[in-house]
């Protein structure tokens, strides 16, 4: 097990440099001179150069990498060029938001993904398991802004429930779930169209399985089979892919923090390309590398809990 | 044994003919396995219809602006009513169709020719450089796909062409991926060792027999991908990175739906529902096809 646990270790620490070095260069060949950008093209020569000094952007580019990769490592990720305010500082400030947002729907969407999976199984190709697939295709179809700006509308604006900004600062439960509820709704009903499907598949195949036909060639209730040796077995592809669609989940709560004007990482990125803060960019793209990195290795790790068959060799 | 024995000959054959039969009728199987392929196909078509007359049958010009019919509902002059400028939605949503089936079909055409040779060689030749590329598209795959985007268009700047490559580049490793599974399973067959013992070269066995074989899994993830391309086109274009203004896009139109929605909800509500409806289209369409070629779910009924 703990072998197991470096060795996956190992494989996301080289995974991480990997993308930094990508993202390090992708940024680097950005169009535009930052400090010019910065400073309006009405400023002098002198001042860019000043500027880029200061902004360590006249060094070579390997020596750049290489504050960057190392600045990195001790949580150095350099100043904001737009604020002045060190870029970690700025993302550790918005995080929890984006964590909280992130988290909710995931719950959501397993408590509505999952029954509705595995009723959609049992009742394979009767009506409510045609409804219940086209109704997670359709929620899968949707943009992630488009059922935002549609919930937007109906609940905050049409029937005022909700608040039309949720500033995610509440500071009673109340006050913080009534912030969350539309955005983390929007967010949780596309995983729940997701994880409804792939319990879907996973469910229809453990059915196949003798052990089941065995379990009720004993009499054994439908309800027991289902929920006490089925489900179990049904978590794995479910966990894998909740791990794989974290992507679009934190894409997808760019969008929607947009939307419902709600702070969070992807109102600090979207406002970070627009002014071109290179460092802050840098900082983002670090954050976001991190947190898939770290959640696929959660994923991995679930396994484990899941089925303790799975040895970890 | 001379050269000219029948048996031991190389048969002359057309291997793209062959590649467009085999599509072609492993295709309608798995059309006609799943019905709601046909669902998909035909609402698709005729979207892509609309787009490609949108000159002609878009009522008014998509640009023409009408200051002093701006912001009003549906009517019978303007369908789906008019925006802050007094454009006609209807016609911008037409033209905007051609937008975003442009940009999809182009930079899913793109990624699923290039993810595919690499998928198909990188599983064909096996060994290191099988490890070294599929470990790079992985690389590739950890990262959001949107936010990847979002940086490729921002430092390129948002225009056609900028956008397809941003696009194509999200959607390659995942092609490389699904054409590397099957190649894996394919290159191990009869058919393959005995055309290696024809001595075929790699490259006609890996075009000629096995690609064939694989191409109906790509072709169905093309649907599905083209699907998330026209949303990733649209989110973009909502955050203000997608094609210039004042061409029509869908994701821009929402936007400034959104910016006016206390003054008039049609105008967020009809472009939605336009990517609504081809986004989930496409999905029918590669779902149910999916099924039909998913070797697991072959078979049984």
């Amino acid at each position: 097990m703990s072998g197991f646990v470096l060795k996956r270790m190992g494989f996301a620490v080289i995974t991480l440099i990997a993308v930094l070095t990508i993202v390090f260069f992708i940024v680097r060949i950005l169009p535009g001179d930052p400090a010019m950008v910065i400073l309006g093209d009405q400023a002098s020569q002198q001042s860019i150069e000043l500027l880029r000094a200061r902004l360590g952007l006249d060094r070579p580019l390997i020596v750049q990498y290489y504050d960057f990769m190392s600045g990195v490592a001790v949580g150095d990720w350099g100043t904001s060029m737009v604020s002045g305010r060190p870029v970690i500082a700025e993302i550790l400030k918005v995080l929890p938001a984006t964590l909280e947002l992130t988290f909710a729907a995931l719950i959501l969407g397993a408590v509505i993904g999952i029954p509705l999976g595995v009723w959609a199984a049992i009742s394979r190709n009767t009506i409510p398991d045609y409804l219940i697939r086209l109704a997670s295709l359709l929620g899968l179809s949707f943009p992630a802004f488009v059922s935002a700006v549609l919930l937007l509308f109906a609940f905050a604006i049409y029937l005022p429930m909700f608040p039309v900004m949720s500033s995610g600062r509440g500071t009673t439960l109340g006050a913080r779930l009534n912030d969350l509820a539309l955005p983390a709704i929007n967010l949780g009903l596309i995983m729940a169209a997701y994880i409804t499907r792939v319990s879907r598949s996973a469910m229809l195949e453990v059915l196949g399985q003798d052990y089941v036909r065995t379990a009720k060639a004993k009499g054994i209730r439908f309800s027991a089979i289902i929920w006490r040796h089925c489900l179990r077995n049904t978590m794995i592809p479910v966990v894998t892919v909740v791990g794989l669609y974290l992507g679009i989940l934190i894409g997808n709560s760019v969008l929607t923090e947009i939307v419902f004007n709600r702070p969070g990482l992807g109102r600090l990125i979207v406002g970070a390309l627009n002014q071109r803060d290179y460092t802050m960019l840098q900082g983002m793209m670090v954050i976001y590398t991190l947190l898939v990195v770290v959640v696929n290795l959660l994923t991995d790790l679930t396994y484990g809990l899941i089925d303790p068959r799975i040895k970890y060799s | 044994m001379s050269a000219k024995d029948p048996a031991i000959q190389a048969p002359k054959v057309s291997y793209f003919r062959l590649t467009l039969a085999a599509l072609g009728s492993g295709m309608i199987k798995a059309f006609n396995t799943n019905k709601t392929s046909w669902v998909g196909l035909g609402l698709f078509a005729f979207v892509c219809l609309l787009a490609l007359l949108a000159p002609l049958i878009a009522p008014h010009d998509p640009l023409d602006q009408n200051i002093l019919d701006r912001l009003e509902g549906p009517s019978w002059e303007y369908w789906m009513g008019t925006d802050a400028y007094g454009r006609d939605t209807l016609s911008r949503i037409l033209h905007g169709a051609r937008i975003s089936l442009l940009i999809g079909l182009v930079s899913i055409t793109a990624a699923l020719l290039i993810g595919t040779v690499i998928g198909l060689v990188a599983g064909y030749v096996g060994g290191k450089t099988d490890i070294i590329v599929m470990q790079i598209m992985d690389v590739l795959l950890a990262f959001p796909s949107l936010i990847l985007g979002l940086i490729v268009v921002a430092m390129l700047g948002p225009s056609i062409t900028n956008l397809v490559i941003a696009i194509a580049l999200t959607a390659i490793p995942h092609f490389a991926r699904i054409a590397r599974a099957p190649t894996i399973v394919v290159k191990e067959r009869e058919f393959v060792e005995a055309g290696r013992a024809l001595g075929y070269s790699n490259i006609r066995l890996m075009g000629g027999h096995i690609l064939p074989n694989i191409l109906p899994e790509v072709l169905v993830m093309g649907f599905l991908w083209l699907a998330t391309a026209i949303r990733v086109e649209a989110s973009l274009a909502f955050i203000g990175l997608g094609v210039s203004p004042p061409t029509a896009t869908w994701g821009g139109m929402i936007r400034e739906g959104f910016e006016n929605i206390l003054d008039n909800f049609w105008l967020a509500f009809f472009p939605s529902l336009a990517i609504l409806i081809v986004v989930f289209a496409l999905n029918l369409l590669g779902d149910g096809l999916r099924d039909a070629i998913d070797p697991r779910l072959r078979g049984e009924s």
